[in-house]
């Protein structure tokens, strides 16, 4: 019977892979199809041809590129994805380094002062409601309308990027660890109470425990968001990172690149979020 | 009446504004009654009469607003350590073990042990509310009774003056909460554990109490009288209903909260009840005129004269 229900769950994760597999395929097939080379427009206005450069002059090629196309460019940029070849040329791997590096520095700062505020703002009714205007009107704020402002102030553009981060990842954090602390349940309040526990260890022992799973939501999503935020952040300051990589490369315009790097920021913004699902793991209690 | 009671209850009334914004809600008000050391007394009354208030204000969790809560020959302004709270839903910290749920409470009692000490001390109190095995467990691997058993041994293991328990049992199922009972009184008299309990089930006071507190029901609850439990010291949850006066007992509480607790007032009136003094009943005891069926109000009369207390 166990082992029935296990067989069964595992043939339904096979056959939920295998549809995955098939949606792939079918969609490559579909791509490969709506760029195969069309015969018979080879008319084409060499002066248009010469503004458009090699692949239009071609005329019988779509300008999108083939999947086999993009499969030799992640190949080329996967097999060696850290050269370093002057600033403007350098491998894959290391300008998602840089990103990632900003996005972990930016978020970790803003985690080291979302966290401790939100659980302040969490036990105060009246600091809640003093500081909620301000967050209300901050929140919405796109990120990236910080950026004139701290380029100016900072005066540097690789601390701006990453003040940037630091705005849009403290949000989902404060409003978070706010709301955890503030939904903490009575009744475990109460124990501690007639337990005589100490404002400190009741923070430590029952607080913060108890708003954990809540905290570790509003880290995932601010992970996610920061993530988001770096491409355009670092279109802007430019310099460094997967973000100018993919501008620099539509300023070649290399569409199979950019492809590529579509590709694998979706894969790192995934592994980011799924170590964060693994660390809210680790801090959720069954009730 | 030589020995000052534990806990002394003066005069204690709680009010709250008005749904309306004029006015005030009083929930109950001139409320008096004791807890004499080593007793269990019990509070029945039917629900919106405002018995978990009560037990939060002598938990110190709650502020009462008007007379006073004494506990220990002090007035009651906060939680202590001294007066242990065993709560209706077993208020168990989820992320921590069994032995973890208790150990917190240790250490808030003796914060100069060693982490050792702690945790023998711990596991010693889950071993007699009779959970020995379960100590690495998490709450939620547990029972709904085995959770109440981590919630007791919790409040015994800060070895309080003062039990306080808030209907402990009435979210399991009978079967179970049978069980925890007959715990309950084993862990009380062993300990002589003072120990005040709310209630709404009549054959849990019976069981458990040495003396039986009715409140009429709110607004403006009272405490109406008090019953003592004449069934013998030594009694079990098997025997007991054999004895000749459980169903004195049992019927007089059941036409309190029947009848009687609903129109409380009219009574209070008829004849010199004095909520300073509500009379202690003594149900089986010197009524032998009184058969099991008379009217209630007739019984509650005829105890004025009797109260020995």
């Amino acid at each position: 019977m166990a082992a029935g229900l296990i067989g069964e769950r595992g043939s339904a994760r096979l056959r939920g892979w295998l549809l995955s597999a098939g949606l792939l395929l079918a969609f490559i097939l579909a791509w490969h199809v709506a760029t195969l080379p069309e015969a018979g427009t080879g008319a084409v206005d060499p002066e248009y041809a010469k503004l458009l450069g090699a692949a239009a002059a071609q005329g019988q090629k779509s300008a999108f590129p083939t999947p086999a196309e993009v499969g030799a460019a992640l190949w080329k940029h996967v097999a060696d994805p850290f050269y370093v070849r002057g600033t403007n040329d350098m491998g894959i791997g290391i300008q998602l380094a840089f990103s990632i590096g900003r996005v972990l520095t930016g978020y970790l700062l803003a985690a080291l002062v979302a966290i401790p505020l939100g659980f302040l703002i969490g036990m105060s009714p009246l600091l809640h409601r003093a500081l909620d205007p301000f967050i209300q009107v901050l929140k919405p704020i796109s990120p990236l309308a910080w950026m004139p402002l701290a380029l100016y102030t900072i005066k540097d553009s690789a601390v701006s990027a990453i003040f940037v981060i630091f705005i849009c990842s403290i949000w989902p954090m404060l409003m978070n660890t706010a709301f955890g602390v503030a939904a903490v349940r009575k009744e475990w309040l109460n124990v501690a109470r007639t337990l005589e526990v100490g404002p400190l260890r009741r923070a430590f022992t029952v607080i913060l425990p108890a708003a954990a799973p809540t905290i570790m939501t509003g880290m995932r999503i601010s992970i996610g968001i920061a993530w988001l935020v770096i491409v355009a952040a670092e279109m802007l300051v430019g310099g460094t990172g997967i973000g100018y990589f993919v501008w620099n490369e539509w300023n070649n315009l290399s569409i199979p690149s950019i492809v590529t790097a579509i590709l694998l920021i979706g894969l790192v913004g995934m592994a980011l979020d799924l170590a964060l699902a693994r660390l809210a793991r680790l801090v959720t209690y069954p009730e | 009446m030589t020995e000052r009671p534990l806990i002394s209850v003066e005069g204690l009334a709680k009010r709250y504004p008005a749904a309306s914004g004029k006015g005030e809600t009083t929930i109950f008000e001139d409320l008096w009654f004791s807890v004499k050391r080593g007793e269990f007394v019990c509070l029945i009354g039917h629900s919106g009469c405002g018995k978990t208030t009560i037990l939060n204000v002598l938990a110190g969790l709650e502020r009462a607003s008007g007379g006073t809560a004494i506990a220990d020959g002090r007035e009651i302004a906060g939680p202590s350590l001294d007066r242990a709270v065993i709560f209706q839903g077993h208020a168990l910290m989820p992320w921590m073990s069994v032995a973890g749920n208790v150990a917190f409470a240790v250490r808030s009692r003796h914060p100069d042990w060693s982490r050792a000490r702690v945790q023998e001390h711990a596991r010693h109190y889950v071993r007699l509310v009779g959970l020995a095995g379960s100590e690495d467990k998490r709450p939620a691997q547990l029972s709904g009774g085995m959770k109440q058993r981590v919630g007791i041994a919790r409040a015994l293991s800060v070895e309080p003056k003062m039990l306080l328990m808030d209907e402990p049992f009435s979210a399991l199922d009978a079967l179970t909460r049978g069980m925890l009972q007959d715990e309950v009184l084993r862990l009380c008299r062993e300990a002589q554990q003072t120990t005040f309990m709310i209630t709404h089930d009549i054959d849990e006071a019976m069981l458990l109490a040495d003396r039986i507190v009715l409140m009429t029901n709110g607004p403006g609850a009272r405490v109406a009288e008090i019953v003592v439990n004449t069934l013998p010291r030594d009694r079990s949850r098997h025997e007991m209903h054999r004895h000749p006066h459980y169903y004195r007992i049992r019927n007089h509480l059941l036409d309190f909260l029947v009848d009687r607790s609903r129109d409380f007032a009219r009574e209070a009136a008829e004849g010199g009840w004095d909520p300073r003094h509500p009379p202690e009943v003594r149900p089986g005891e010197a009524e032998p005129a009184l058969a099991v069926n008379n009217a209630a109000p007739e019984r509650a009369r005829s105890s004025h004269h009797t109260d020995v207390a």
